[in-house]
């Protein structure tokens, strides 16, 4: 092995705090922590700009009442905890519907570009779950233009920004006070493989989600769960881990592009589901739970796009859950597209100019990858991974987990979006709890009386040990991309849309066996922008996180939200008021007990009656 | 439906390389990105590349296809005939870092010298008001995902690297014209433009234009009319009369940046 393999060489840099991920939840705490005085650093993956939410499309949730002046926080408020299925934590997902539109002014502020209506405010269209039109958009990109304001303003403010720079372990030290604390952060330079220390007493996990441990996903490379990973690592813990939401739209041919994103507004604006006998279909998929609030004939939902107060919403726009399951159902009874999908058809209901005008990106995605003209034939979709509901337990106001000095915002926090998220939550969730997290983090850093926290040495060398591991795998050895591949099959067989114990079990023993084989990763080539050896290191939270999702999915011995259990097909109320929490056991293990759901006050809670 | 494919793939870092040949099974719908992951996989598995969404939305994989700059993500084999052998180099205009991945850090310097956005205050209920019309033509801009093709391909820096201090690149001559159209921008970045983002060198050959996988025009909509309002600045007496005697031109309002 070259010397250069085995440099043990590392650049320390001291900061406030140290934000990691640059999606929106990490720009926006980012700004914040930066705002109120902390010395700030971003530590993210890929490129500036990059991050999966330039993926997002749909929009952003904020009851402005911009197009139906009736909406307003109280309402958002209640769609999401429905929509959800009530294991949301109410504080969380009152702050989101409260904080939200101010929000979406403020990127206004920065220089977005949002459509307006005609006498120009911010649009707002229509998504799934949702009882108003309140997604403030830009055509089906809002996503882009999320993350290309937010980055601007980070340059604009002077934010150090670490790109390319993979963070791999934080580290803690112990206050005077005896209280264990965050100490900084461990990371490689991509473009060089050279180490890095941050000094910092607040660390704010923006690392997005886990999605890259399914086969079918929407997601990219990133999302390997590292904050989720590094969290239950540092002694934090992880809520809603079972949660895991199946889009009911990804694109299924052809191959190549299988699992890409297709935006819930093709829905909204107008789209509906059919399966291969031309029936729309999700009418004979109307859970009791939504009755009340959905059309039951066809009529009925297409006067509801412009007649809200005398109609009902159409079943296509049921929460995500309900029409990944019904899709499922559908292809199962054999009544799928030829390749395996069923079919969403908006060429059928709406003009070609307007499909081009609300839908460019979907219009330009399948033309160049698919041959498929959306303005005349339909779209072949299926479900696909899209985000998870679990992620680090925070406190609500502040995004702090239970370790001193840790904060978590975005995907990677758990307990806003509780058992299934609506489409649009997530943009505003990045935004209201990214403020939050950054100005909580900046306000614990400059605590007077707070000590300034060390890194001890060891903690260092033991940190490169880790890093450098696949490079010291003497004969064979294992290749991380064929094991990322098996992993990847396995959760989709094992831990997809439809569980049972039998395959949750199954599953837990194929990740012990995993979990052997990426002992042996080996690396071949150098540390200068070597993926695999990337992938390797990244390999080690996938396998950590599928181990939470599995153990929790088998735990949960209902059905609800993200998670469907064939052997307990129904939802038991029992479950209704229970959070599963896990944490790291001392034998590097998850470790999970049950914790009941904080209870709304009173007054929220008659918002359900 | 499947077959084998030949490809060149550059491989080296900023001390040299060269072309390497793989064969690789590929199979229908695939695209440049797919062959480059299975070769990545299965035969080097050190192979230096970059990409994240894989739709064409986040301007990661850019490169040059048989010396064309494209998204690696966007290209389709089925543009080729089975029989041809597919060459990948990285981009030319910026150093190599290793394989594929070439240090664009050119661009996000030049993003820190643009000034940002002031707007004017809100209205009295805390709201903008904007126009559908006034905004589409920054949102055409900002449909920009910053692949950096443009960059690439603008022959005033592609072979010129003494050129880069001076001149800031078609993708920043978009943001310039994005915001000076703004509707609510304060901000008077023309001198600006002229001066420190070298607006003046592009001589409009359109290179920029034909490789923007967004299809932005960006030298028809956005560098033409920047050129132009940089002149109106500077040189037209008379349509700075027309501006005092007709309707205010709102870029009067404005504060110069410089």
């Amino acid at each position: 092995m070259a010397e250069a393999e085995t440099s043990t060489e590392y650049e320390t840099h001291t900061y406030d705090v140290v934000v990691v991920g640059a999606g929106g939840a990490g720009l926006r705490a980012a700004i914040a922590a930066h705002d109120a005085g902390a010395r700030t650093a971003i530590v993210c993956k890929s490129l500036l700009g990059k991050a999966h939410t330039v993926m997002a499309e749909g929009g952003i949730a904020a009851a402005m009442g911009n197009v139906w002046s009736d909406d307003g926080w109280p309402v958002h408020f209640r769609d999401t905890m429905r929509g959800g299925k009530m294991l949301n934590h109410w504080r969380m997902a009152q702050l989101h519907a409260q904080e939200a539109p101010d929000r979406v002014l403020e990127l206004e502020t920065w220089g977005a570009l949002f459509d307006r209506t005609d006498d120009g405010l911010i649009s707002q269209r229509d998504f799934g779950g949702h009882r108003f039109a309140r997604l403030a958009h830009v055509g089906d990109r809002t996503g882009l233009e999320m993350i290309r304001t937010l980055q601007q303003r980070a340059v604009a403010l002077g934010i150090d920004v670490f790109m390319e720079c993979t963070v791999t372990e934080l580290f803690k030290d112990v206050a005077d006070d005896g209280t264990p604390r965050i100490s900084g952060a461990f990371g490689y330079w991509r473009e060089t493989g050279k180490f890095l220390v941050f000094e910092a007493p607040s660390i704010v996990l923006a690392t997005g989600g886990i999605g890259k441990s399914f086969e079918v996903t929407s997601n990219s490379w990133e999302y390997t769960g590292d904050g989720h990973a590094m969290a239950l690592r540092a002694g934090a813990s992880l809520v809603n881990m079972e949660f895991v939401q199946f889009h009911p739209t990804g694109m299924v041919w052809p191959p190549s592009v299988r699992g890409i994103l297709v935006t819930e507004s093709v829905r909204g604006d107008g789209g509906v589901l059919r399966n291969s006998e031309g029936k729309r279909f999700m009418f004979d998929y109307i859970p009791e739970y939504f009755k009340s609030e959905t059309a039951d004939s066809e009529e009925e939902g297409d006067r509801w796009y412009t007649d809200k107060a005398n109609n009902r919403r159409p079943p296509e726009l049921l929460p995500r859950d309900e029409v990944a399951r019904a899709i499922n159902s559908e292809i199962k009874a054999g009544r799928g597209s030829p390749h395996g999908g069923i079919f969403l058809d908006i060429a059928s209901r709406r003009d070609a100019e307007y499909i081009k005008r609300r839908l460019p990106s979907m219009y330009h995605q399948f033309k160049e990858l698919a041959d498929v003209d959306i303005t005349a034939e339909p779209m072949e979709i299926g479900p696909t991974c899209h985000y998870v509901m679990g992620g680090v337990e925070v406190e609500p106001d502040s995004g702090a987990s239970i370790v001193d000095g840790l904060f978590a915002a975005g995907e990677v926090a758990g307990g806003m979006h509780g058992a299934n998220r609506l489409g649009g939550n997530s943009l505003s969730d990045l935004l209201v709890f990214g403020r939050r997290a950054g100005e909580s983090a900046a306000e614990y850093a400059t605590k007077a009386e707070q000590g300034r926290p060390h890194v001890q040495p060891e903690l260092i060398t033991s940190a490169e040990q880790d890093a450098l591991a696949p490079f010291r795998i003497e004969g064979g050895g294992e290749n991380a991309y064929t094991l990322q591949k098996h992993l990847q099959e396995q959760m989709q067989k094992l831990v997809g849309i439809i569980r049972t114990d039998e395959e949750l079990a199954e599953a837990q023993q194929m990740l012990r066996e995993l979990e052997d084989r990426a002992t042996r990763l080996k690396v071949s080539g150098g540390r200068v922008y070597n993926p695999g050896w990337h992938l390797a290191l990244d390999l080690n939270n996938m396998l950590l996180v599928s181990e939470c999702i599995a153990l929790a999915a088998r735990e949960r011995t209902e059905s609800r939200g993200g998670h469907t259990r064939e052997d307990f097909a129904a939802t038991d109320e029992s479950w209704g008021d229970v959070n599963l929490i896990l944490t790291l056991g001392d034998d590097g293990h998850a470790v999970l007990k049950r914790q009941p759901l904080p209870q709304m006050p009173e007054d929220l809670r008659d918002l359900f009656d | 439906m499947g077959y084998d494919l030949s490809m060149r793939l550059w491989r080296g870092d900023a001390e040299g390389g060269g072309l390497e040949d793989f064969t690789v099974e590929v199979s229908e719908g695939e695209v440049v990105l797919d062959a480059i992951h299975r070769v990545q996989a299965t035969q080097a598995g050190d192979l230096a590349v970059r990409w994240n969404c894989k739709a064409g939305k986040c301007g990661s994989c850019s490169a040059e296809i048989n010396g064309r700059p494209r998204l690696l993500c966007m290209t389709r084999l089925n543009d080729f005939e089975e029989t041809d052998t597919i060459t990948v180099t990285p981009l030319r205009a910026f150093p190599v870092i290793r394989d594929l991945v070439t240090d664009v850090s050119y661009n996000y310097e030049k993003a820190r010298e643009v000034p940002a956005f002031a707007p004017t205050p809100p209205d009295a209920d805390g709201k903008r008001r904007m126009m559908q019309v006034d905004v589409e033509r920054g949102q055409e801009f900002r449909k920009c995902i910053e692949c950096f093709l443009c960059q690439d391909t603008c022959h005033v820096i592609r072979d010129h690297e003494e050129n880069k201090p001076a001149f800031a690149g078609p993708r920043f001559f978009l943001r310039y014209a994005e915001l000076d159209m703004h509707p609510l921008d304060t901000n008077d970045r023309r001198k600006l433009a002229q001066d420190a983002a070298g607006i003046g060198m592009c001589n409009i050959t359109k290179c920029c234009t034909e490789v923007c996988p967004e299809g932005i025009k960006i030298t028809d909509n956005a560098i033409i009319p920047m050129k132009e309002r940089v002149v109106d600045r500077s040189f037209d007496p008379l349509v700075w009369l027309g501006s005092k005697i007709r309707r205010r031109d709102p870029s009067d309002e404005r504060t110069e940046v410089v």
